[in-house]
């Protein structure tokens, strides 16, 4: 197992490069200019060294290089630092990502971003595991009935229906005429007491059940395909034979093995989580990661697009390994040779 | 009996005997008993024939400003309601969603074949396969919708000079959206053509001389079609979704071109005067999302030997 892990961390590398190169090159080509959005009265001049001090103009393979220094050399050392509180030698002219917009660190904002972003779409999808995996058992195992019917339908549907129109219907129903809950999403808020916590539940209320609609939609259909299969296998008939309780068949021998390709599914979307539901931020006004990025795209803020977008990328190939370990580890079926 | 009768010979042929039964007939048969399916291809039929004739009855400009109709939610001249410009939604619905119908069928289009004919030549060719397989890793590791937006804002420009406005976000449009979404296309097929390649009938064609375009052509491609259909119907679906995902966060089409993702983005500041601003485009794109996904079930059933009962 851990010569696997190793080999695949290894051959994960290259794709990891290649991917930043492909995500740099993209991103640099854009024709947005940083200096487009300045007011007008200022020299040309001033525009001149502002973009010489921003680095805009430089050749393609010298800022290529220049971010991979920073983002693999400056930025862990940064955060090594960070962590156990010393000062490394050469800490002053260690130059790290920065954003062209806020000129400050591109990882500062994102380390602000991040909470707000796993607050609201990190307990959805929680939510979204919670409630799909007893659905999509129990519809398997009563197949056919009501409420399996009802049950799918509603997962096709809340699968199909996209997020940007629950989310506006949510906010039409239930804070515009209702008032129950705000329709935007309030950053400053402090949680301190139990007032607090009540405002940040309900301004929490409605983007999580938004997002975790959709999560159950999606596992919840995979839980199901997943226990039939089960169900209906020789082991399933041995183990009501030998004369074990239905909910020990079920429990004990169906649903965990069905659950083996559902849990690495789930690691597999982890990664959404972190980027964020870019739409579902942006309806409800959640200050989080996808909404960074999507103010960085409008304002041409490169560096700060490349970071965030090569940083989904990692996640998305480390999830892969680990889902593919997280199946060897569960199935004893499978080995890794 | 009349002589006549009599002389009519009884034919032995077995395709006399049992009606024809061709591919896809057999497959309709079994498409009919899914109830689910059947609706949606109703609906899906209204939507479709909507938006074609619905122009030619509904003949409102959905150009035509008329301040003193504006935001209204329902009148006798306006059923579905008026925008802050007062002009008449459905018009614009119906409009809009030959826009958004198009872009999704044409980005399945782009994906399916780009996706097909790198499934067939990884699973065919052993050489190439280790490559255009890493490949397909690669892409499927890009974060699709930042890479979608940056792409969009990268060549709207030269492609809006080159091709007009419409023509050229339409062009950007499907090429992106299917230049992304190809790969669960082509690793599907890859591993159907891995199996079709070591059956018999492949080995007695290579025998008989058949040169490699030829088998991939007219042995394997018919093999792994099912699959394919299937993928194309849920793909047109999910790129429904991404152009409308697009055009709500303001890169997709530009505000006088209304497609369904647009109308919602433009409406979604008026959600407190005129709720049926957003409604009604995002009610469309659900039903037709939701209908093209049970087509597609429905197909998986139908085209699927192992699901058969």
């Amino acid at each position: 197992m851990g010569k696997y892990l190793g080999r695949r961390l290894l051959t994960a590398i290259p794709t990891i490069m290649v991917i930043s190169f492909i995500i740099f090159a993209v991103v640099d080509l854009s024709p947005t200019d940083p200096t487009g959005n300045l007011a007008e009265s200022i020299p040309p001049k001033v525009l001149e060294g502002i973009r010489a001090a921003l680095g805009v103009d430089e050749p393609f393979l010298v800022k290529y290089v220049k971010w991979l220094q920073q983002f693999f050399i400056s930025e862990p050392l940064n955060l090594f630092e960070i962590s156990f509180g010393v000062t490394l030698p050469g800490s002053e002219d260690r130059v790290r990502v920065m954003s062209w917009a806020t000129r400050g660190p591109v990882m500062d904002i994102i380390a602000e971003r991040l909470p707000q972003t796993m607050w609201v779409v990190g307990s959805a999808y929680v939510l979204g595991v919670l409630i799909a995996v007893p659905v999509g058992v129990f519809s398997a195992y009563r197949q056919y009935s009501i409420f399996d019917q009802v049950g799918t339908f509603l997962m096709m549907v809340g699968f199909s229906v996209p997020t940007f129109f629950t989310g506006l219907m949510f906010i039409i129903i239930f804070a515009v005429n209702l008032k129950w809950f705000p329709s935007l999403y309030d950053t400053t808020l402090v949680v301190t007491d139990i007032e607090s916590l009540q405002l940040q539940l309900r301004q929490m209320a409605m983007p999580v059940t938004v997002l975790a609609l959709f999560f159950t939609a999606q596992l919840s259909r995979y839980t199901r395909a997943s226990t039939l299969d089960n169900l209906q296998q020789d082991y399933i008939r041995t183990a009501r034979s030998k004369g074990l309780t239905e909910r020990t068949v079920i429990t004990r021998h169906a649903v965990r093995n069905s659950l083996i390709p559902v849990v690495t599914l789930i690691a597999l979307g982890i990664p959404g989580v972190f980027s964020g539901a870019l739409i579902t931020e942006q309806i409800f006004s959640v200050n989080g990661i996808g909404q960074y990025l999507i103010s960085a795209i409008e304002n041409g803020d490169l560096p700060t697009v490349q970071t965030i977008t090569f940083i989904f990328a990692v996640l998305v190939v480390l999830f892969n390994i680990v889902a593919d370990a997280l199946y060897g580890v569960l199935d004893p079926r499978v080995t890794y040779s | 009996m009349t002589a006549a009768e009599k002389k009519k010979p009884v034919s032995l042929e077995v395709e006399d005997q049992i009606a024809a039964r061709t591919f896809v007939g057999d497959a309709w048969n079994q498409f009919r008993k899914h109830k689910l399916g059947m609706i949606a291809i109703a609906v899906l039929a209204v939507i479709i024939g909507g938006v074609l004739v619905g122009p030619a009855i509904w003949t409102l400009d959905p150009t035509y400003i008329d301040i003193i109709a504006a935001n209204q939610i329902s009148s006798p001249e306006h059923p579905w309601g008026t925008d802050n410009l007062g002009r008449d939604t459905l018009a614009r619905v119906l409009q809009g969603g030959r826009v958004s119908l198009m872009v999704g069928v044409s980005a399945m289009l782009v994906s399916i074949c780009l996706g097909t004919v790198i499934g067939l030549l990884s699973g065919y060719f052993q050489r190439l396969d280790n490559p255009l397989m890493r490949m397909t890793d690669i892409f499927i590791a890009l974060p699709q919708l930042p890479l979608l937006l940056v792409l969009m804002m990268l060549f709207r420009e030269p492609l809006k000079a080159a091709f007009g406005v419409e023509g050229g976000v339409f062009i950007l449009m499907v090429s992106v959206i299917g230049g992304l979404q190809w790969m669960p296309t082509a690793r599907l097929v890859r591993g159907e053509v891995l199996t079709v390649k070591s059956r018999e009938f492949i080995t007695a064609a290579t025998a008989v001389g058949a040169q490699d375009g030829r088998i991939l052509g007219s042995h394997i491609l018919p093999n792994v079609m099912s699959p394919v259909i299937v993928a194309a119907t849920f793909s047109i679906a999910s790129a429904i979704i991404t152009e409308s995902a697009l055009s709500f966060l303001g890169l997709g089409f530009p505000p006088d071109f209304p497609t369904w993702g647009r109308l919602l983005f433009d409406g979604k500041d008026y959600l407190v005067i005129t709720w049926t601003l957003v409604f009604w485009p995002g009610l469309l794109i659900s039903l037709t999302v939701l209908s093209v996904n049970f087509i597609g079930d429905g197909l998986r059933d139908a085209l699927d030997p192992r699901l058969r009962k």
